[in-house]
């Protein structure tokens, strides 16, 4: 079950909501920007785009490959694209044409994938997309970026339109706990400390910041001082806060919506194999699909809550002594 | 650049070319010389006489864009595009070797005069659509020219793009397949028929011309033709001989991806005069 705690966050809108609003803001400053969607517009809320600036948006059918293309196409002829539809769609189907039309000529298009993750609930596995910061990270040059909430993805978007470069955009269907006050400063490559600690470093991103920040609290009880860094950025990742927190605190605990063995665990690893290792606990999807049911019964079943980074905070912190 | 209209002076062009094809391949040692023969006359059609172009301005906005999304055909492009003066003939030979500026396919961080990247199959006439889309976006007169192979559209996401096309009208759009009957492991009609091709696409709504491939006359009309046409994309399927002006390479199989041997090249030569 959720765990109880002080932290008592907000539920703010869904990240795909805080990116479709974002989009129609910057849309009004900037003329170079244009939409794609694949028939999912009303559910990756480029819709409120499709309204406001009809001549800019182009609604592409079911067909995501072509989508992908299209806007690699407007990106060589200037425009700034963001191509949108469910992660598991545009990742999956547009994969290649992602590879070959943006990330091989390093294309200025923007990928923004929503449903990510399990938080969907209901509709089951083929639409949950458990791995697609791998596919995005795999991709030469892409920028990959997972806000956690609707400030972080507010913020993120305005970064976005002004980075020239590939990216992709993690968003998911589920309110999202807002973790951020509105003044917060985000970069490409950097991350965000919420809570201090030396004992030991909770890193995580998306759903898994807010119950990171729970898992603080929990341990705080336990006298147990936990550092939390929202790695907002998946790529570029921010080395120096990764390396900072190892030699500080000598135990990590990474979690992530995400698929434990490709994502954005292992790129933490990577980052502390390379510069100060110490032992790392992972919290994730570990090498299966989900299922149907309501997302807080299956966070809670595929073990993505405080009480699972806690016991993994449990388990590092044993195997640093 | 001298630009010309002229069919003869095209024909010369178009001859030369399949020379430089074939030498710069023999170089290589590898590469793809069938279907770079067979899409001669179209790609010297367009960039000496039908594109808007300034190669001593690549990147001109207003320019015509061309892509070969067939792009294992590269060095037809490359003979061409040094011929116009985008980028240098006396490194033609480098061919396929390591920092050449012309790489195995199409690769524009090599070549930033390209307009894409090419060499997996099936995606050219969809980032062509993005550029038309941006065209008419800017209220620019800039045409966008796509040539395909016929086994390339085998491949779906050609029928996503003809379909998308065809509806939204992008009738800045050209699509050229290079209708060669030939792939990689034989004959198109036995491997994956196409036909009827033409009615494929008029059934997508793409205004449809059949020509002679190798026939620059008929490629010219073609092309203004196109230009003509509102409110639908053109589709030209250019009837084609794989191989091209060399005999023992025309509709033979083994010319699809292997380079010719020096003695083949000394004969194929003799042929291009």
């Amino acid at each position: 079950m959720q765990a109880k705690t002080k932290f008592e966050f907000k539920l703010g809108a869904a990240t795909r909501e805080a990116f479709g609003k974002a989009l129609v803001e910057l849309g009004k400053t900037n003329r170079d920007i244009v939409v794609c969607d694949a028939d999912l517009s009303k559910s990756t809320f480029t819709n409120l785009f499709a309204k406001e600036f009809p001549d800019r948006f182009f609604e592409c059918g079911i067909a995501e490959s072509n989508m992908v293309a299209i806007g690699a196409g407007l990106a060589a002829s200037g425009k700034i694209p963001f191509v949108s539809s469910f992660s598991a769609f545009v990742l999956n189907k547009g994969f290649e044409q992602l590879r070959v039309t943006a990330a091989y000529p390093n294309i200025n298009l923007k990928v923004v994938g929503t449903h990510s993750g399990i938080s969907i609930g209901e509709d089951g596995p083929s639409q949950m997309s458990i791995e697609d910061l791998s596919l995005a990270c795999s991709l030469p040059g892409f920028s990959v970026l997972s806000p956690a909430d609707e400030v972080s993805m507010t913020a993120l978007m305005k970064v976005a339109v002004q980075h020239k470069g590939p990216m992709f955009i993690r968003a998911g269907r589920a309110k999202a706990p807002i973790v951020y006050s509105t003044d917060h400063r985000f970069e490409i490559g950097k991350s965000a400390q919420l809570a201090d600690g030396e004992d030991v470093t909770i890193l995580a991103t998306g759903l898994l910041v807010a119950e990171a920040l729970r898992a603080h609290e929990l341990l705080d009880a336990e006298g147990i001082a936990a550092r939390v860094i929202d790695l907002y950025s998946i790529k570029p990742i921010d080395r120096a806060a990764i390396e900072q927190a190892s030699r500080q605190t000598g135990a990590l605990v990474v979690g992530e919506e995400h698929l434990t063995d490709c994502g954005l665990g292992v790129r933490v690893a990577q980052v502390v194999a390379e510069t100060n290792p110490c032992p790392v606990e992972f919290v994730g999807i570990d090498n299966t699909y989900a299922e149907s049911g309501s997302p807080d019964q299956l966070l809670d079943k595929y073990g993505l809550r405080a009480a699972n980074l806690v016991d993994a905070v449990r388990r590092v912190l044993r195997r640093r002594h | 650049m001298k630009k010309t209209s002229n069919v003869e002076e095209l024909q010369a062009i178009a001859k030369q070319i399949r020379r430089e094809i074939v030498e710069m391949i023999t170089t290589a040692k590898s590469g793809h010389p069938g279907g770079s023969l067979s899409a001669v006359e179209i790609v010297v059609t367009l960039f000496f006489d039908t594109l808007k172009i300034d190669p001593q301005n690549p990147h001109w906005p207003d320019r015509d864009r061309f892509m070969l999304s067939k792009g294992h055909a590269a060095p037809v492009l490359y003979t061409v595009m040094a011929e116009c003066g985008y980028c240098p003939k006396d490194q033609l030979n480098t061919l396929r070797k390591l920092g050449s500026i012309y790489q195995g396919h199409p690769d524009v961080r090599f070549l930033p005069a390209l307009d894409a990247s090419t060499g997996s199959l099936g995606q050219g006439i969809s980032v062509g659509i993005g550029m038309a889309l941006a065209a008419k976006l800017d209220h620019s007169p800039a045409r966008t020219y796509v040539v395909v192979g016929d086994g390339e559209t085998q491949e779906g996401q050609i029928w996503e793009a003809a379909m998308f096309a065809g509806d939204k009208g992008v009738d800045n759009l050209v699509c050229i397949t290079d209708n060669n009957g030939m792939q990689l492991d034989g004959f198109v009609k036995d491997i994956l028929p196409l036909e009827p091709l033409a009615d494929k696409w008029r059934a997508f709504n793409w205004h449809t011309i059949e020509v002679d491939g190798h026939d620059i006359a008929q490629l010219q009309k073609a092309f203004a033709e196109a230009a003509a046409t509102k409110g639908k994309p053109t589709s030209i399927i250019a009837h084609t001989i794989k191989g091209k002006g060399v005999s023992f390479m025309e509709n033979n199989p083994k010319f699809h991806g292997m380079a010719p041997t020096e003695d083949e090249c000394k004969r194929a030569l003799l042929e291009l005069v």
